[in-house]
């Protein structure tokens, strides 16, 4: 269903926010549902529920957006979206506060490797998978981490070796979340082992579900089972498949981390949905909620801890657009995108914290017929998370002081060394 | 480093960085401080020249901001102040000047007025209890109707610049509630005692009423009438002291990271030790975060935004307490030095520790936050 309000364009002949804005605001309520009116067992939106039916939900949202004209709100027209400025994205993110969406298709199908394919692939892989994606059709994942190297991702051992007109991969990938729900996944290999690491690697759009690719589930702390690990046992990919040059993966896996690094610590502005950041949002209601059931309400501790909670949200927000704003001006480079992955990390580690601590004996269990109360304690134990998805903060830390801060580099066994020669741990 | 200034407002930083520069190096402050003064006078009135003291307060009454946004010009100053640690009684004198001029009647206070902006005279805002933080209601001394006058008993404390002051702004109770009187510090009962300050130059006192005898004219707006005024007389002076904290840091890592290119151990700079690297990387979040949320705060306040309390708090109650955090982890990387009088460091962690304190700690500003979360 679209619309009834009709856009009022400016000069460019591009929609106006406040015009924009006024129609999200109409259309949201009549196509999209309360989250407060969601059945219990389908009120988890937050990428914790593992399995089908989630993702089919997901998609079928997206359709629905996609259908009535808010879908790829950033995203160029020619590859399926609406051409329109983050300003558009902003407003719609907060009119549709509250509602249903299909939150899990933000992070990496439509921040990280999206923006990945806008910025490197090839015309036919922009108006086939980004178009596809929009439509609800395509979910996208990343390949990237190997058991044997993940924050030292160049170090890759991922084998592809050219046939003709085709690739051949050996080896396996792991911790790619969401890849048994996944069409197509930008996966990192080698194709040439006596270049120096960074030189012999080649990306692929490869499709996930195919002869050879066998994927397992792993299962998390929290419970959840997103995590997966594939094996590629002579999997057959087409030299279209390739983004960028061959032989040029980092320069793709560069930009690939830079959206990463913007997605995770808040600032991409290919994200829809609300955002917790920068003002009142979810997560401060839902401790005001719990000191409230413990009682606590009251107590001076409590009210500081909520408060700096609540702060830290309120910074994060701000932190966001000041380094946005740096990188789009080239007052910051855009390695400053650490900045806020960095701050995410720390932020959320600190709001775990104190969510444990407001809950007290309540986060240790929780009765079968009561609300989960044991959630608080079950988010602490997956705290980590936020340090080490999207990059680690170490490596976060390293790039800061390093490229940043203009230190001095960490010293690195295997710079300028064939990759054959290198050594490698278990 | 700020990015939304406008080229005037980038103006009044050049200006306001290099006149700084000549008049008030930090060896000038260490003089200052040894000869037991807290700021120059002319130094002062030719500040006011720059527009130090004018740029909060509304045209028509003889103030004016450079960007027409008053409230960020005078952060923008307020920053140079902590990049520098300046002498010179900033936060109050602005303070008290947009309050003069905002006020119903201001015209009664047109002549104390014109001499802060014009930078001859100092004024002070006398608000809270002796060793108590900002709490207004208690702050409030006691106003007597008495005549056609008031008669105010009682004591301040934490006045900044109160030794400085020619007068001050005092928030008291009448009858009718929270009012503000403006009492020049030679009146008849007003007895003022410097403190001694943990700053180098920044002062404060402790001011003492004893029948101290004022015409209802004295009054800065309605009797009874000023809690808006002073939340937002309160909301000015923290983020001008937000601002001088995110100075203040900035300045210290910017010389803590030259003395980690140029201090060398065991054959390689301090900048090549990774753990030392990640502390750095940590301190520069954390003064990108302050940054940016301080001029958040700031364009609430000038926008009169009703979100603008929670914001000022949220920045205060970071940049308090990151901000002596990064300075003290400068000093460890200093080594020895670091603890020495005579390098500067400890000046800029004396401004940051005092700014801590003062208009509210990070803790209680956690709790004003609270509170307007209605928790
Ligand atoms: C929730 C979540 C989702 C994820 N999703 C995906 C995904 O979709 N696709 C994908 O490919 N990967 C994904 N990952 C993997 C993630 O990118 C890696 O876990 C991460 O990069 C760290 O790599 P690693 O686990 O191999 O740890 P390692 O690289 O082995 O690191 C171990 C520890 O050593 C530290 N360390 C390593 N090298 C250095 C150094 N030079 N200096 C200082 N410290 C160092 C690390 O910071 C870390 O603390 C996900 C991870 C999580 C937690």
């Amino acid at each position: 269903m679209t619309a009834t309000t009709t856009a009022v364009s400016d000069a460019t002949g591009m929609e106006s926010v406040d015009s924009f804005r006024l129609r999200a605001r109409e259309w949201i309520p009549a196509n999209l549902r309360r989250l407060a009116d969601l059945p219990a067992d389908e009120g988890a939106q937050r990428n914790v529920s593992s399995d089908e039916s989630a993702w089919q939900r997901a998609r079928a949202l997206q359709r629905t957006l996609y259908e009535g004209g808010f879908a790829g709100i950033c995203y160029p027209k020619e590859y399926g979206g609406l051409g329109l400025t983050s300003a558009h994205q902003r407003a719609f993110n907060e009119e549709v506060a509250g509602h249903e969406m299909p939150m899990r298709l933000n992070v990496p199908t439509f921040t990280i490797c999206g923006p990945t394919i806008l910025d490197m692939g090839s015309e036919e892989h922009k108006r086939e998978h980004l178009a596809a994606a929009i439509r609800g059709d395509e979910v996208l994942v990343q390949f990237l981490s190997e058991p044997g190297s993940g924050s030292d991702l160049a170090g890759a051992t991922t084998r592809a070796e050219r046939d003709g007109d085709v690739f051949v991969l050996n080896g396996s990938k792991i911790w790619s979340s969401g890849a048994y729900a996944a069409d197509y996944a930008l996966c990192l290999a080698r194709t040439d082992w006596d270049a120096p690491k960074h030189r012999g690697l080649t990306m692929f759009l490869m499709k996930v579900h195919q002869p050879g690719v066998h994927i397992e589930r792993i299962k998390q702390v929290n419970g959840g089972d997103e995590f997966c690990q594939e094996f590629f046992d002579d999997v057959v990919v087409p030299a279209s498949a390739v983004v960028g040059e061959v032989g040029g993966g980092w320069a793709v896996a560069s930009r690939q981390l830079f959206h990463e690094r913007n997605a995770v610590g808040g600032g991409s502005p290919y994200f829809s949905g609300a955002r917790a950041e920068g003002r009142r949002g979810t997560e401060t209601d839902a401790l005001i909620d719990l000191v409230r059931r413990t009682g606590r309400a009251d107590d001076p501790y409590a009210r500081e801890l909520i408060a700096e909670a609540h702060a830290l949200g309120v910074i994060h927000g701000h932190l966001v657009d000041r380094v946005t704003a740096g990188m789009r001006t080239q007052k910051m480079p855009p390695t400053a995108g650490s900045l806020i992955r960095l701050f995410h990390g720390e932020s959320a580690t600190r709001q775990a914290e104190i969510a444990l601590e407001l809950a007290g004996p309540a986060a240790a269990m929780s009765a079968p017929d009561g609300p989960d109360t044991r959630e608080v304690g079950v988010s602490f134990l997956f705290r980590q998370a936020t340090q080490l998805g999207g990059g680690s903060t170490e490596m976060a830390r390293n790039i800061i002081s390093e490229r940043i801060l203009g230190m001095a580099r960490e010293y690195a066994a295997d710079r300028d060394v064939p990759f054959n020669q290198v050594r490698h741990g278990r | 480093m700020r990015f939304e200034l406008t080229a005037d407002q980038r103006l009044l930083q050049t200006a306001t960085a290099d006149y700084l520069e000549k008049s008030a190096p930090l060896g000038v402050i260490r003089a200052l401080h040894d000869e037991g003064r807290t700021f120059d006078r002319d130094t002062w009135r030719r500040g006011a020249e720059l527009g130090w003291t004018s740029l909060v307060v509304p045209e028509e009454t003889g103030g004016g901001s450079v960007s027409g946004e008053g409230v960020v010009d005078a952060t923008v100053i307020a920053e140079q102040f902590g990049r520098g640690c300046a002498p010179g009684p900033l936060a109050v004198v602005n303070v008290v000047a947009a309050a003069l001029a905002e006020a119903a009647g201001a015209d009664r206070h047109a002549g104390l007025l014109g001499r802060l902006l014009d930078g001859s005279m100092v004024a002070a805002w006398a608000c809270c209890a002796p060793g108590r933080g900002w709490d207004p209601e208690a702050g409030a001394i006691e106003a007597r109707p008495d005549g056609d006058g008031y008669v105010l008993d009682g004591t301040h404390d934490g006045v900044e610049h109160g030794g400085d002051a020619d007068a001050f702004l005092v928030l008291a109770h009448t009858p009718e509630g929270l009012s503000q009187f403006v009492v020049e510090r030679d009146a008849d009962g007003v007895s003022v005692l410097p403190l001694e300050s943990l700053d180098m130059v920044r002062g404060f006192a402790r001011v003492d009423y004893a029948g101290v005898r004022v015409p209802a004219t004295a009054l800065v707006g309605a009797a009874g009438g000023a809690a808006a005024a002073v939340e937002r007389q309160f909301q000015l002076a923290v983020v001008l002291q937000c601002a001088e904290l995110v100075g203040v840091v900035e300045r210290v890592l910017e010389f803590t990271r030259q003395w980690m290119f140029d201090r060398y151990s065991f054959g390689r700079p301090l900048a090549s030790y990774q753990e030392l690297k990640h502390r750095m990387a940590d301190m520069t979040l954390w003064s990108e975060s302050g940054q940016a949320t301080m001029a958040a705060a700031a364009r609430a306040v000038q926008e009169r935004r009703a979100d603008a309390g929670e914001l000022v708090s949220v920045a205060k109650s970071y940049l308090g307490q990151r901000a002596t955090d990064i300075i003290q982890d400068c000093v460890q990387l200093h080594g020895g030095l670091g603890v020495t009088w005579e390098h500067d460091i400890h000046i800029y962690l004396r401004r940051a520790t005092v700014n801590r304190l003062m208009w509210g700690t990070p803790s209680a500003h956690r709790r004003r936050i609270a509170d307007l979360l209605n928790v």
